[in-house]
């Protein structure tokens, strides 16, 4: 697995295959829209019974992000859970396995759209995070610096297959959906090329990071 | 058919078209007559909903001609609410339908005084429905139909097939008798095969070569219909056509993508007789009765023997004349298809492929019906499905297994107990938020089609017809792409809609039209390869049978006891051909499991193409030893760990798991928008194969896949013809037979650790001609 690394307003970064960010000098790990709980959320909402290992699927790959880290802060860059009453149905075994993964280290909840509230774990709940010359919080804004989530951006160049990506340009990285049930939004939407710079690059994930230009990603 | 009339079950087999749709209704008439009965009296349901009004009208004549106190009406998704509101209040003595609105007018609560007092159900074009999960879901809504009024009567009218008795099973209420009438056949047929100066071109379907030839016949024929195996290829004769038709010849096109406007108005001018020829697909295949067709021809082999004759029965429906017909290779190996087709057609060999018991998802479907229209007792329902042919070897547990899947999900892990879909009450089941029902009956049928879009020109609110979705995603402004004959431009998509303009004169880019390719059946590819066996082949046209004989002398021609394998270097790459004739689908599957064993062997393959006879992989070194790849005792065994993560399964999941009421395709905010709020089905298929391997909705896709798209009976039976008799010819260059695969669309990617490598290198160029690469 290699990780794409890059400096982003003075601070080195790593845009991990995993979807993950890593900033080894402050020992953080970012991830953002990990959506746990959205099947239960469906289904209470009377829609259809989906299988119900998301939020196992998902935490699963988280540990093994910390594992590979072994990080000193976990940012959760907001839609942490599919919405309020998700985070409160949790199961015992996720709450253990997200009190094991909290143990000796910070932890930090962004609020999101569809968590706009502090949930009753560990951890600290915040609307948006400053550290240095960064900022953390779940939807882009103007500010430079700023890290973000909240868009799934997935891309794809020819010949491959759409995977969730980073992208990333001078004064802001917009992080990919981490979340085992979540759609993705195409790079190339509209919606985002409002927002990033034309010569933005997006790190295409899974089994390694892949660099290419925005403008060489597909449409679809 | 009257003297009949009173059996539970009649099955009557007549070559297409022959009037047995108004022999079927004669009883009904009969009984009707007197104008006592209060009510719905016969239901008719068909496959299509053309069919249904087709018939309304030509019922409609001998009804008010004999002023008969008689309502007909049709009822599909095509009719009105009003109407349709009015309908389930008072309901016509006669009601012509499809499965689809039958099902869903039984998931109502006023189901019971709907289907009150009938007495006689037609299903017309029942081996056209047999074939599908349309026709199983039928039965099932049959069943409940019968369980209200014990005395229903059932009538199935079917063309010519190769098995009644299996159809006749289907149809009978298990386990009631079921009488079959065969109608007299007529004269055979007069079939040929179009041989022209200019010869057919060595791959592609579309036939152009053809078109002088063709409109030739046309002018020397009242009304000529010419069927194509796929909408694309019909679109691009059509557009072919019309630029070669100097003479102006009114040429219509037909096909399941057109608005129902457009076709409206084709079947209109056809049956004024306005119409000198029409270019169609399947979608014409069935019923409507056009009268005046003197000529079918097939453009593009037939690949079914029994399709072919029941296209050819669409010709010349007056009475002992024989129908006569031309087949249109569409490239040099069609033409020993053709050949092939021509033989087995005179021989009455029908083909066809016995089908499997019923499918579990169109049950797990009609229990959520069930529940939709009251609380049932399983008990009950369950010996009701048994009465369903398909369903009557069906066990008390696979049915509890359906029935937990509607109710809980049916996952390992039991966390929904409170968001149960159905609960049970006092013994029994019920939907546990009543309000649930709509979406359920939004997302009823079992037609699964690809995601399409609607195409408009700017500012205008006709639609000219659909194109899919991942068609319409290729697209840039200032593409062209054919669609009901014309050409036109790409200019944006507007909300789910794909906006276009008027284009003259330029070459399109053609609307691809991902629609199930048919394989070839066993039995014609038997035919051919025993026809590849014979000395010369006078009955073959000298440029295909020269072809034959210069592969005879470059290599070898394939045989039906061994499989040739032939490997060379074209354009960089290492090939290998196998010559499997085993039809796409088993091609397809085989090329998965050649190529993983491949990688697993660093043969580095990236990718592959197959046809109905061959597939082709290429890769970056070359095979020397073929014989492990073909080893047929770990071929079954590493069958279920691989196919866990191919892309055919996860078709086949989407759509057992659509029909089974697991993913939604309507949703009350409207059709899904591919946002970020949805998802692919293929996430939930890996996590099912990872946390919940034995799933019901994974074991009826490998159920499923199996026969289906991996076809893996056919690669078996091809292992036990052949006993690993597998002959290796090495050359160093291309063989005729294998030329036409380099020229064959719809490559396969593989993705192993050759297509790594050239991504890795591909994106780093991009990098670099960015100058980006110091980032």
């Amino acid at each position: 697995m290699t990780d794409h690394v890059f400096t982003f307003c003075k601070t080195d970064l790593a845009a991990r295959a995993d979807g993950t960010l890593w900033w080894a000098a402050e020992r953080i790990l970012c991830v953002s829209d990990l959506h746990l709980g959205k099947s239960e959320r469906i289904a209470r909402r009377g829609g259809t019974l989906l299988p119900p290992y998301e939020t196992r699927e998902t935490l699963w790959r988280l540990e093994a992000a910390i594992d590979a880290t072994n990080p000193a802060t976990v940012i959760c860059l907001g839609d942490s859970f599919d919405d309020l009453g998700a985070a409160r149905a949790i199961s015992d075994d996720t709450r253990a396995t997200l009190t094991r993964l909290q143990a000796g280290r910070d932890w930090i909840w962004i609020e999101g759209n569809h968590d706009p509230g502090p949930v009753e774990l560990g951890g600290t709940h915040m609307a948006d995070l400053k550290r240095g010359p960064l900022t953390f919080r779940h939807i882009a804004t103007s500010e430079t610096g700023e890290i973000s989530g909240h868009y799934h951006p997935k891309g794809a160049i020819a010949g491959a297959t759409r995977r969730p990506c980073f992208l990333i340009d001078a004064a802001r990285i917009i992080m990919p959906a981490f979340g085992a049930y979540t759609g993705g939004l195409s790079a190339r939407d509209d919606v985002l090329a409002a927002i990033m710079e034309p010569t933005a690059i997006a790190v295409l994930t899974g089994k390694s990071a892949l660099p290419v230009p925005l403008k060489s990603c597909l449409k679809r | 058919m009257l003297k009949r009339s009173s059996e539970p079950s009649l099955l009557l087999i007549a070559p297409t078209g022959g009037g047995k749709t108004l022999a079927g209704f004669l009883p009904s008439l009969v009984e009707l007559a007197d104008g006592a009965h209060d009510g719905l009296h016969t239901l008719y349901v068909s496959p299509l909903k053309a069919l249904a009004a087709d018939i309304k009208r030509n019922l409609g004549t001998p009804i008010a001609e004999m002023a008969l106190p008689i309502r007909v009406e049709d009822r599909t998704g095509d009719t009105s609410y009003t109407q349709k509101r009015r309908q389930r209040a008072d309901p016509p003595h006669i009601l012509l339908t499809t499965p689809e609105s039958l099902a869903l007018l039984v998931s109502y609560e006023d189901a019971p005084r709907i289907f009150k007092g009938v007495q006689r159900i037609i299903v017309d074009e029942i081996h056209a429905l047999a074939e599908s999960k349309r026709g199983d879901q039928l039965m099932l809504a049959l069943s409940r139909i019968q369980a209200m009024n014990p005395d229903l009567r059932r009538v199935g009218l079917s063309a010519t097939v190769e098995d009644p008795s299996a159809i006749a099973h289907r149809l009978a209420r298990h386990p009631d008798p079921c009488p079959i009438l065969i109608a007299d056949p007529g004269p055979d047929p007069d079939i040929s095969m179009l041989v022209t100066q200019e010869r057919p071109p060595w791959s592609g379907g579309g036939a152009k070569y053809s078109i002088p030839a063709v409109l030739d016949l046309v002018k020397q024929h009242n009304t000529t219909l010419m069927f194509h195996n796929t909408r694309a290829q019909a679109e691009l004769y059509f557009h072919n056509l019309w630029l070669a038709n100097d003479d102006g010849l009114p040429i219509g096109i037909h096909h399941g993508s057109l608005s129902r406007d457009q076709r409206t108005n084709v079947e209109a001018a056809m049956v004024r007789g306005d119409l000198r020829a029409i270019v169609c697909t399947g979608s014409l295949d069935l019923g409507i009765d056009w009268g005046d067709v003197d000529l079918v021809i097939q453009i593009g082999a037939p690949k079914n023997v029994k399709r072919l004759i029941q296209r050819i029965g669409r010709a010349n429906h007056r009475y002992n004349a024989p129908s006569k017909a031309v087949l249109v290779p569409a490239n040099r190996f069609e033409v020993v298809e053709c050949v092939a087709a021509l033989e087995a057609a005179k021989a009455h060999d029908l083909d066809g492929d016995p089908k499997g018991a019923g499918p579990r998802d169109v049950l797990c479907q009609h229990i959520l019906i069930a529940a939709c229209s009251g609380p049932f007792d399983a008990t009950q329902l369950f010996h009701e499905v048994r009465t369903v042919g398909a369903f009557s070897d069906l066990s008390r547990a696979a049915f509890d297994d359906c029935l937990d899947f509607c109710a809980t999900g049916g996952y390992a892990l039991r966390v929904y107990d409170q968001w149960k879909r159905l609960k049970e009450v006092d013994g029994k089941w019920q939907l546990r938020d009543p309000r649930s029902s709509a979406r359920i009956r939004m997302n009823l049928g079992t037609i699964f089609d690809i995601e399409t879009l609607k195409v408009k020109f700017r500012r205008s609110a006709k639609t000219l017809g659909e194109i899919e979705e991942s068609f319409a995603a290729t697209l840039t402004p200032g593409d062209t792409f054919l669609i009901g004959g014309q050409i036109v431009r790409y200019e944006g998509l507007n909300q789910l809609t794909v906006e276009v303009s008027r284009q003259k004169g330029r070459t399109p880019k053609v609307a691809t039209f991902n629609g199930t390719k048919f394989a070839t059946s066993t039995q014609l590819s038997q035919r051919i390869l025993t026809m590849f066996q014979h000395d010369n082949w006078p009955d073959l046209p000298d440029h295909t049978a020269e072809w034959l004989h210069l592969q005879r002398a470059v290599s070898k021609l394939p045989e039906t006891g061994r499989i040739l394998v032939e490997t060379f270097p074209q354009d960089e790459r290492e090939n290998m051909v196998v010559y499997g004739f085993a039809g796409v689908n088993a091609h397809r599957t085989l090329g998965l499991i050649l190529t993983q064993r491949m990688e697993a062997a660093g043969l580095n393959p990236l990718g592959f193409v197959v046809t109905d006879y061959a597939l082709m992989i290429w890769g970056l070194s070359p095979v020397r030893d073929v014989a492990p790849l073909f080893d047929p005792d770990n071929m079954r065994d590493g069958l279920e760990t691989w196919l866990a993560g191919n892309a055919v399964m996860k078709r086949t999941f989407r759509v057992a798991a659509t029909v089974a009421g697991l993913i939604e395709r309507n949703t009350r905010q409207g059709r899904k928008s591919g946002r970020q709020a949805t998802f692919s089905s293929d996430i939930l298929y890996d996590t099912l194969a990872k946390y919940d391997p034995d799933h019901l909705m994974l074991r009826i896709t490998r159920e499923e896949a199996m026969r289906g798209l991996v076809d893996f009976g056919r690669i078996e039976d091809m292992l036990q013809r052949t006993k690993g008799r597998v002959d290796h010819v090495v050359l160093d260059r291309v063989t005729p037979l294998a030329a036409p695969l380099f020229l064959e669309p719809g490559r396969i990617p593989v993705f192993g650790e050759g297509r790594e490598k050239l991504l890795a290198d591909r994106a780093a160029d991009l990098m670099r001609e960015a100058g980006l690469e110091g980032l």
